[in-house]
């Protein structure tokens, strides 16, 4: 009777006639939405009934003790890690817990690995051009030609992290600082609606540092943005929202000010006697 | 198109037109010189020749896949042994009544063993045409299902190399049972013709040596466009860093896939050709053994490179045979030590060496999509 009802019930989309890659529904505001989200590896919660909300065009901040569950989240976001229990929505129409990586990167989720991640034994050019948003498929990817404006959007990006000089240099002979900007224009040649950046300027100088936070705030607005950061300096010249993860869950939110003077999180970071 | 790009590039013009110029040599040679003369080039050297060339075509299959994709096969030997036995059964078939026994249908050591009709995987290979579709499909199957089971689950480095080796091994011990129908450990053997093509005629070895050829190099362009288009690209990201590029949203395990299929495709066609110029084929072509001889040749020859592997081919079995010839025990040791000098003098193989001065000047990148446009 139930599966009858199931079928016959008219309502309902079928996961098969629904189009593959519906937009991203951001009509109600919230772009990246994860409800009592629990993980544990053997015995150890590394999330625990996490609440996030980031909206459309945000740029939020994350940060957190080491073993907070910084990675771990994005982990879970990007489809690497499945938890145990809750919820994680992309939009109000994309359910990320029944997606694969590939599939959730191709919805607009890109994401920065905290360990600069470039194909070393390819160009500049070359890791811009795989990253760019195209039918990514084996047989498209196969025949893909080269056209003039794939050209000057990879120019574009190339300005923008300044590397124009080295477009024809392999990766593998960048700095560690260039490698964390490629990694970030590799990002930005996806054209996703929510980038996740896992500690931005580690390794770069103070003059790097700048340029990043002025690029991540120019992107806000058009595309939302979670940067999770240990260098307190970085997140106060960018964060308008910060989000304090502690233990795996959330332990303060709210502007910088209003998180440093949170008597908990002066706690956790200070210790007890604090 | 992405096939016509490697004919624009300058590499692999040099390598088909040296590939091209050595079968007209030899070809001339062989038909218009004396036999005494001192530059005749028999139809035995012919023939061996013409395995060398089919072992080349092996080596660059398993380059596509080790260089460029960073997949280790060690049992390639089962995809180049099963093209084999493909040709072998259209071979068997065209025998008819001419074998031992004079049975018709069933070859000769189905009588022996007692058999009344022949099994039905033996059924229509008796046409040419349908034995080398299952050249191509009975490799590419099994590449499809290995792969497909083995990338799913993210297997990767050694313990794929592990279950390839495994993979073969098995296949040596299935072909050696006299039940599955395919000669036991006898394999097939005393064939006649191909195509109606006496194979004992000097005419017959001389067209499969030219045949051996143009399909090293049809391969050679197909593997060469595979991995100077984008999908070669992602390749070698996937080699180099596989979460990255499944976070840019490629599915890893179809890539893999393809690129596998692909590789045994050629694999088998390697085999195919291989069968009618030595004339028999047996498990032993299973042997974990030979499949990392192939890697080894590989090695040599320069990785990811495809032309290294073919160099790499070509010298070391020229190698075995004079060394065989000379002191047969010794050849592993020789292989072996020759294996460990070269993986610690010349990383980069044989290909590395010859082209070492050129690299100063970057032109050892093969133009790129965007540069061939520009």
């Amino acid at each position: 009777m139930s599966i009858f009802q199931e079928l016959t019930n008219r309502d309902r989309v079928f996961e098969f006639l629904a189009p593959a890659q519906s937009p991203v529904d951001v009509r109600h505001g919230p772009i990246l939405y994860l409800e009592d989200v629990s993980v544990s590896f053997d015995g150890f919660k590394a999330i625990n009934n996490l609440n996030l909300t980031i909206d459309d065009g945000e740029l939020r901040c994350i940060i957190g003790p080491n073993g907070a569950g910084k990675t771990t989240m994005m982990d879970i976001i990007t489809g690497k890690t499945r938890p145990d229990t809750g919820s994680v929505w992309f939009g109000s129409r994309h359910n990320l817990l029944t997606k694969s990586e590939p599939d959730i990167a191709s919805l607009g989720v890109g994401r920065k690995f905290q360990k600069p991640t470039v194909f070393e034994a390819l160009t500049v050019f070359e890791n811009l051009e795989l990253a760019m948003a195209a039918d990514k498929r084996v047989f498209p990817t196969l025949t893909a030609q080269m056209k003039p404006e794939y050209r000057d959007r990879i120019d574009e990006v190339l300005a923008l992290i300044g590397l124009k000089e080295l477009r024809q240099a392999f990766a593998g002979i960048l700095s560690h600082g260039q490698k964390q900007w490629l990694e970030i224009g590799m990002l930005l040649m996806q054209k996703p609606r929510l980038l996740l950046v896992d500690e931005p300027v580690a390794g770069m100088t103070e003059q790097e540092m700048e340029r990043t936070a002025e690029l991540l705030t120019s992107l806000a607005g058009k595309q939302s943005v979670v940067v999770v950061e240990h260098d307190m300096g970085f997140v106060r010249s960018i964060a308008r929202k910060v989000t304090v993860l502690h233990q795996g869950s959330v332990l303060a939110e709210g502007s910088m000010d209003q998180v440093s003077s949170h008597p908990d999180v002066i706690k956790v970071y200070l210790g007890e006697e604090a | 198109m992405w096939l016509m790009r490697p004919l624009q590039e300058r590499s692999t013009r040099i390598f088909l037109g040296v590939l091209f110029a050595s079968l007209v040599i030899v070809s001339v040679l062989h038909v218009f010189m004396p036999q005494n003369s001192a530059l005749y080039v028999s139809a035995y050297t012919v023939t061996l020749l013409g395995k060398y060339l089919c072992y080349a075509l092996l080596a660059v299959a398993v380059d596509l896949v080790w260089g460029y994709l960073g997949i280790l096969s060690l049992g390639h030997g089962a995809f180049f042994a099963l093209g084999g036995y493909a040709m072998g059964m259209y071979l068997m078939r065209q025998i008819g009544d001419r074998g031992v026994y004079g049975d018709p249908v069933l070859p000769d050591f189905m009588v022996f063993l007692n058999w009344q009709e022949l099994p039905w995987y033996w059924l229509g290979f008796d046409m040419a045409w349908f034995a080398f579709i299952m050249v191509l499909l009975a490799p590419g199957l099994l590449a499809l299902v290995f792969g497909f089971l083995a990338f799913r689950s993210r297997v990767t480095g050694v313990y794929l190399s592990i279950i390839t080796q495994a993979l073969t091994f098995a296949l040596m011990l299935a072909f050696f049972r006299n039940e599955m129908g395919f000669g036991g450990n006898n394999g097939l053997t005393d064939f006649k013709d191909i195509l109606g093509f006496d194979l004992r005629t000097d005419a017959t070895r001389l067209g499969l040596f030219i045949a051996t050829g143009i399909a090293l190099a049809i391969g050679y362009v197909i593997c060469r466009g595979i991995v100077t288009s984008k999908l070669g690209r992602v390749s070698v990201a996937c080699r180099d860093a596989e979460a990255r590029t499944r976070f840019l949203g490629y599915r890893v395990e179809r890539v893999q896939l393809f690129v596998f299929v692909v590789s045994a495709m050629l694999a088998g066609v390697a085999g195919a050709l291989y069968v009618p110029q030595v004339g028999i084929i047996n498990p032993s072509e299973f042997s974990p053994l030979f499949s990392i001889e192939v890697v080894v040749w590989v090695a040599l020859g320069g990785r990811a490179t495809l032309y290294g592997a073919v160099i790499g081919a070509i010298l070391v079995n020229y190698g075995k045979t004079v060394f065989t010839g000379i002191m047969p025990d010794a050849w592993l040791f020789a292989l072996g030590g020759l294996f460990v000098l070269v993986t610690v003098f010349l990383p980069k193989g044989i290909a590395g060496l010859l082209f070492r001065t050129k690299k100063a000047d970057n032109t050892d990148k093969p133009p790129t999509a965007h540069e061939a446009i520009a």
